[in-house]
């Protein structure tokens, strides 16, 4: 099985006119579990959005799988924090997974069996079936993070894309999303999730990347998820570049 | 029955009523798009701005459907991306940007309509009266009708995306700008459609209070969009009969009371998320909790 790699290089993003991430070299591959660490305003978030197509680069490129990724496109899912979603809106368990077969059924073309098949394994990989029925706000805090992965799977993605998804979960749901994302892992999925919790690192994710408006260090756990690195990364102030003043940090939302 | 049919005898009733069921229905229908995006204020803005669009449609071409129609939409149009300007080249937020614009252009369309030499009442632009339809207003409910709803449910996946979650659905694949000028394209000629029959001040009501009272009702889109234009098309018909039995009573002011009466009837007792359902005693939402520590029930039982 060929090995799908996300090759980021030379990475720019700003806000504008500000830099927020500087020239960002990084390699990873499908089947790995990515933890983006590093302290507010770092740059974790931005690296996901700039990575699903959100945000426009102000230099380098992304490249997947040997393409260029041109912002759009449906290997990538990307999860966005869980406050700024409507919960109130009127959608289903089952309604959002479906949304996630909208990339790959194209705007108006009738919806297969193989679609639905699509979410129904979703629904069932994600332990939501009982759920299925109930609107999104009726979930408990763990359940509306499941039913966003089962969209991300139903959609097919290679890429997984989570900020923050720990934040705001109980013991026993953190346990739950670590296995669903070891599923997710053991599928070849790539997950690329910003972390904060430094404890629980190395349960959850197989690889690190240290980030500090750039990139201080990334690569396996084993090696690279060292207190050498962790101090490196939190001590100092966040990378502002050479226009001084403000610091990213203080930029950051 | 002779109350209900009675009024459809009358050949103005009857042309009122063909058009009142197309307004009716596409408001219903195009406000689904409005609520979900939240954007109720923004559609009074631009609805407000038809105003100065009128006058000079009518200072320019008389009392033309055509110039009524180009006169609106180009004001509508102009307050919209004016707004957008302002709020992109200053700190101002759009909001604040629409707020000054629709009032501006309201006061100018007030200080045109009093120069305009053909006896126009400014009533009838802002209160609207159903009963007068021209032959021209009914083809254009119709032209809007039959491309504005088609147009908007093929794109309804797309838009599901757009709604729920605006700031990522770019990544999604949807064409966010496309969509949202379609939108706003679709917005104003629903409401110029709708001038002659309930006016400037009460099209707002007709655009929201059916989606309005869906979204109480149900968690479905597809079922806000088509229930949506379904208690428009019967608020509308209700408003138009009420008004011709009661003496006096305009056509728009009855539309508008029927369906705030349907919404306040689904705020108060919708079985999911009316406001009488608070005052009850809460369900335990989370049935597998319960399910999870059945014996409970008996410890309870003190």
């Amino acid at each position: 099985m060929h090995s799908h790699e996300l090759a980021i290089s030379d990475l720019t993003v700003s806000y504008s006119q500000v830099p927020a991430l500087h020239h960002i070299h990084l390699k990873v591959r499908c089947g790995q579990c990515v933890a983006l660490l590093g302290p507010n305003g770092a740059g974790k978030s931005t690296l996901l959005k700039a990575l699903a197509g959100l945000l426009p680069l102000e230099t380098g490129s992304i490249s997947f799988h040997g393409h260029s990724v041109q912002g759009v496109t449906q290997d990538f899912a990307y999860l966005p924090q869980r406050e700024n979603i409507d919960w109130d809106f009127p959608a289903t368990v089952r309604g959002l997974v479906e949304m996630g077969r909208f990339l790959r059924v194209g705007w108006w073309r009738r919806y297969s069996r193989r679609d639905a098949a699509a979410v129904d394994e979703a629904i069932h990989l994600m332990q939501l079936e009982e759920l299925a029925h109930r609107q999104i706000s009726a979930l408990s805090g763990g359940q509306q993070q499941r039913t966003f992965l089962a969209r991300a799977l139903a959609q097919e993605a290679h890429v997984v894309l989570l900020d923050e998804p720990f934040t705001g979960l109980d013991k026993p749901n953190q346990d739950n999303l670590k296995g669903l994302i070891g599923r997710l892992r053991s599928q070849g999925k790539l997950v690329i999730a910003s972390h904060h919790d430094l404890a629980s690192v190395p349960e959850i994710f197989d690889h690190v990347v240290f980030l500090n408006g750039e990139l201080v260090a990334a690569g396996p756990v084993g090696e690279v998820f060292s207190e050498a690195n962790i101090q490196k990364t939190y001590s100092r102030r966040a990378f502002a570049g050479p226009h001084g003043g403000h610091t990213s940090h203080e930029l950051a939302h | 029955m002779n109350w209900l049919t009675e009024p459809f005898s009358h050949e103005f009733m009857l042309r009122a009523l063909l058009g009142g069921m197309l307004i009716g229905f596409v408001n219903g229908f195009v406000g689904t798009f409005v609520v979900l995006r939240r954007m109720a204020l923004m559609a009074d803005s631009l609805s407000h701005s038809l105003l100065p669009g009128l006058a000079i449609g009518v200072l320019l071409f008389g009392l033309s459907t055509a110039g009524l129609f180009i006169g609106g939409l180009s004001a509508a149009l102009m307050v919209a991306l004016g707004a957008q300007l302002i709020s992109r080249s200053s700190r101002l937020k759009e909001d604040t940007a629409l707020a000054i614009l629709y009032t501006v252009a309201f006061s100018l369309g007030l200080v045109l309509l009093s120069f305009v030499k053909v006896r126009v009442s400014l009533m009838h632009y802002l209160f609207g009266n159903i009963l007068g339809l021209s032959n021209t207003d009914l083809w254009v409910s119709y032209t809007v009708a039959l491309v504005g709803i088609p147009l908007l449910a093929a794109l309804q996946r797309p838009f599901l995306i757009l709604l729920f979650e605006p700031a990522v659905a770019r990544s999604q694949g949807v064409r966010v700008g496309l969509l949202n000028a379609l939108l706003s394209v679709v917005l104003v000629v629903t409401m110029i459609s709708s001038l002659q029959a309930v006016g400037v001040i009460l099209m707002l009501g007709l655009l929201i209070s059916p989606a309005a009272t869906v979204y109480l009702l149900c968690d479905s889109f597809p079922a806000m969009l088509w229930g949506g234009g379904a208690i428009g098309l019967f608020g509308t018909v209700a408003g138009l009969i009420l008004s011709y039995h009661v003496n006096n009573l305009p056509s728009g002011a009855a539309i508008v009371l029927v369906l705030g009466g349907i919404f306040f009837l689904a705020y108060l007792f919708s079985p999911r998320y009316g406001a009488l359902r608070l005052l009850r005693r809460k369900r335990h939402f989370h049935e597998e909790s319960l399910a999870r520590w059945p014996e409970n029930d008996s410890h309870s039982s003190v």
